[in-house]
C-alpha cells in the first residue's frame, strides 16, 4: 500500500525530469558553486535565446497595437507602439467573424478533450488491467493506429467523411482525432504501472469493473489524464491541414483555417493579420503557463519509458 | 479496507481460476492476485475498448486500406473509378511536380534533422542547472511548440516579409533586403529554419528528461581526469544520451518529410514560384482536393509517403542498432 502514496507525493512535488530531483538528493554539486563568469554567461545566453523564441511573438503583439497611421514597415523598426490601440482587434472582428471562429475552436477542442479523456480512459484500462481473449490483437489495432501518418490518409479520411455526410461540419473536423491511439497507449501505460493489490481489495469487496475503474483506477493516473488532456487540448486548437480539407464554408471554420483565409484575402493590412494571430494564441499561452508543470513530466516520463 | 484471509472457497472470484493457488492470503502476491480479476461479465473488456477501437479503425485504419486501394484505380472526387493496374505509379515516374515534391521532402530531412538532433540538446544543456528562474526559462523556449503552425507560420512570413523585421534590420547594417519568401531556394530554406525553430522546445524537454538519467559521477570522473567542458560533453554526455539521439533523429526525420504547413504558408498553396517548392504532402492537398481531384493518383503519392517514412524509421533504428553491436 506505501507505493500509491509515493507516487501521490511524488506527484504533489510538481517539477519536471526524474533526475533531477534524484540528483539533487545526493548533493549533486553540493561541494562546488558555479564560478561566477559561468553563471553570467549562462544567463546571457540564457536572454539570447529568450529573445529568439519569445521575441516573434511580442513583435507580432506590437504589430497588432500599432494605430493605423503608425509606418509598421519603418527601418530601423521601432519596437513599441507609439499610438497603441486594440481597434484592430475591432477590425479584425468586422473583416472577418473571428470570434465565432474562436468559438468553432473552443468546440472543437472541448470535444475533443472530453472525447480523448473518456475514450483513452476506457480503452487503456481495458488493454491493461482487464483479461480476455483478444486483448493482444485490441492492442495492436492502436499500435497500428498511432503508426499511420495522418498527412498520408487525408484524402482518404475527406472521402470516408463525405460517405459519412460530415463533409464541411465540426462533427467531421472533431471525428478523426476524437480517440488518438497515441493517447489510448499513454493510458494504458498508466494503468499498467499501478500496484493490482489496491484494486484487488476493492474487488473483494464487490466493486465491479466499472466501479474499480471510475473509484480506484481514475484517480489514480491523473497525471496522464492531464497530459492526455493538454495534448488533445493543443492538437485540436493547432491543427491545420484537417480542417483545411474538410471545411469549406467560411462559416464553420475553425481559427487556423480562418486565419489562413484572413491572410490570403487581407494580406495587405498587418495588423489585422497580426490581431488574428493573437487571438489564436493567447488562450494556449494561458493554458499552457497554467498548466505547464504536468506537461513537462508528461512529455519527458513518455519519452524516457517510451 | 479488510483484507480477507479465509479459504479460497467463500471469496468470490478465486472458485474456478486454476492459477490461484489456494492456501495463502491473496495480500502482497501481485501475481497469484493478478487472476482473481479475472471474473467480470464477459462482454465489458470489448465495451471499455470499443469507442476508442471504432475511431481507431474508422479514421485510421480503414483510410489507410483505401488510399492504398485507390492508388490503383483512376478514381476521382465524385467519380468511383476503376482498376487501372500500376498506371498511377508509373504516371509518377513521368511527372515533373512528384520529381520536385520528391526532392523538397527530402531536402526537408536533411536540412532539418541535423539541426533538431543537435540543437536542442545544447539547449537542454543550458536549461539543466538549477540557476534561479530557470523554470520560467524552460516554459519561454516552448512557446513555439505550443503556438499553432499558422500562427508560426504567419507570424514568420510578417518577419521574414521583403519589408518586414528581419530586412529592415539587415538595411540598417547595409544589407539589402533579401527575398526570403521570393527566392525558390531561400524560401524553402526559410521554411526549414521555422521547422527548426518550432521543434526546438519540444525536443528540449526529451533531451532534458534524458540528461537527468545520465549519473553525475560520470561527470566527477571526468573532470577529476582532467577533462574539460568540451571534452565531458563528448565523452560522457554524448554517448549518455546516444540513444535519445537517435529517438530524436527517428521522429525529427519521419516529421520533416511530412512537411505541409510551413511551407504551404509560406510559399502559398500553389508552392511558390512555379511550383518549384512543393512538398509531397501538398502535392497530395493539390492533386486530392477540388470537385476534380486525382483521389487515385494522390494515393499513390499518399503511398510512396507511407513507404519513405516506414524506411526512414527503419534506417535510423538501425544505425542505432549497429552502432550498439
Amino acid at each position: 500500500m506505501s507505493r500509491p502514496r509515493d507516487r501521490a507525493e511524488r506527484r504533489e512535488e510538481g517539477t519536471a525530469a526524474p533526475g533531477r530531483r534524484r540528483s539533487r538528493d545526493t548533493g549533486r554539486g553540493s561541494g562546488r558553486r558555479m564560478p561566477g563568469w559561468e553563471i553570467a554567461l549562462r544567463y546571457a545566453l540564457l536572454l539570447a535565446v529568450l529573445a529568439l523564441t519569445v521575441g516573434p511573438f511580442l513583435w507580432q503583439l506590437s504589430t497588432s497595437l500599432k494605430g493605423p497611421h503608425e509606418d509598421i514597415f519603418a527601418s530601423p523598426p521601432s519596437f513599441l507602439p507609439e499610438q497603441p490601440t486594440f481597434d484592430n482587434y475591432v477590425r479584425v472582428a468586422e473583416t472577418i467573424p473571428v470570434w465565432d471562429y474562436a468559438l468553432n475552436s473552443l468546440t472543437v477542442a472541448v470535444v475533443n478533450v472530453v472525447a480523448n479523456c473518456a475514450g483513452a480512459a476506457l480503452a487503456g484500462y481495458a488493454l491493461a488491467r482487464l483479461r480476455y481473449r483478444g486483448r493482444r490483437a485490441a492492442t495492436l489495432v492502436f499500435i497500428l493506429a498511432m503508426l499511420v501518418p495522418v498527412e498520408g490518409i487525408i484524402i482518404a479520411l475527406f472521402t470516408t467523411m463525405r460517405g459519412l455526410g460530415l463533409n464541411d461540419t465540426l462533427a467531421g473536423v472533431v471525428l478523426p482525432l476524437s480517440i488518438s491511439a497515441l493517447n489510448v497507449l499513454l493510458m494504458r501505460n498508466a494503468f499498467l504501472n499501478l500496484p493490482y493489490e489496491v484494486e484487488e481489495a476493492a474487488f473483494v469487496d464487490g466493486a465491479n469493473v466499472w466501479q474499480r475503474f471510475v473509484r480506484i483506477a481514475l484517480p489514480s493516473v491523473k497525471g496522464t489524464l492531464a497530459v492526455v488532456a493538454i495534448l488533445s487540448f493543443m492538437g485540436a486548437w493547432d491543427d491545420f491541414l484537417w480542417p483545411l480539407i474538410v471545411l469549406s464554408d467560411p462559416q464553420n471554420f475553425t481559427l487556423t483555417i480562418g486565419l489562413n483565409y484572413l491572410h490570403g484575402t487581407f494580406a495587405d493590412d498587418e495588423r489585422l493579420v497580426a490581431a488574428g494571430t493573437i487571438i489564436a494564441v493567447l488562450p494556449l499561452v494561458v493554458l499552457f503557463a497554467c498548466l505547464q508543470r504536468y506537461f513537462f513530466r508528461g512529455v519527458g516520463e513518455g519519452a524516457v519509458k517510451g | 479496507m479488510t483484507t480477507p484471509t479465509t479459504s479460497p472457497a467463500s471469496t468470490p472470484g478465486r472458485t474456478a481460476k486454476r492459477r490461484a493457488p489456494s492456501g495463502r492470503p491473496p495480500a502482497g502476491r501481485p501475481r497469484g492476485g493478478r487472476s482473481r480479476i479475472r471474473r467480470q461479465l464477459p462482454m465489458s473488456p470489448w465495451l471499455f475498448a470499443a469507442p476508442g477501437m471504432l475511431v481507431a479503425g474508422a479514421f485510421s485504419l480503414y483510410p489507410f486500406l483505401s488510399t492504398v486501394a485507390n492508388s490503383f484505380t483512376d478514381r476521382r472526387a465524385l467519380l468511383p473509378g476503376s482498376f487501372v493496374g500500376l498506371d498511377n505509379y508509373r504516371e509518377m515516374l513521368g511527372d515533373e511536380m512528384f520529381w520536385i515534391g520528391l526532392r523538397n521532402s527530402t531536402l526537408y530531412v536533411l536540412g532539418v534533422v541535423p539541426a533538431l538532433v543537435v540543437l536542442p540538446l545544447l539547449l537542454a544543456l543550458l536549461v539543466e542547472k538549477q540557476i534561479p528562474g530557470i523554470t520560467f526559462f524552460r516554459s519561454a523556449f516552448y512557446t513555439p511548440v505550443v503556438a499553432s503552425i499558422v500562427v508560426v507560420g504567419l507570424i514568420w512570413v510578417w518577419l521574414l516579409d521583403e519589408r518586414g523585421l528581419v530586412n529592415s534590420m539587415l538595411e540598417v547594417v547595409g544589407a539589402g533586403p533579401v527575398g526570403f519568401l521570393s527566392d525558390q531556394w531561400l524560401l524553402l530554406l526559410s521554411a526549414m529554419a521555422v521547422t527548426v525553430w518550432k521543434g526546438l522546445g519540444y525536443y528540449m524537454i526529451i533531451y532534458l528528461a534524458a540528461l537527468g538519467n545520465v549519473p553525475r559521477e560520470l561527470h566527477e570522473a571526468a573532470s577529476v581526469d582532467g577533462a574539460g567542458a568540451v571534452r565531458r560533453f563528448l565523452t560522457v554526455t554524448v554517448p549518455a544520451v546516444r540513444s535519445t539521439m537517435v529517438l530524436v533523429g527517428a521522429l525529427s526525420s519521419v516529421a520533416a518529410f511530412k512537411v505541409f504547413s510551413e511551407v504551404y504558408l509560406m510559399a502559398g498553396p500553389d508552392g511558390g514560384p512555379a511550383g518549384e517548392d512543393t512538398t509531397l504532402v501538398m502535392l497530395v492537398q493539390r492533386t486530392g482536393t477540388g470537385l476534380s481531384g486525382r483521389v487515385g493518383y494522390s494515393a499513390a503519392i499518399s503511398v510512396v509517403v507511407f513507404v519513405v517514412t516506414v524506411a526512414l524509421m527503419l534506417l535510423v533504428l538501425r544505425a542505432d542498432r549497429k552502432e550498439d553491436a
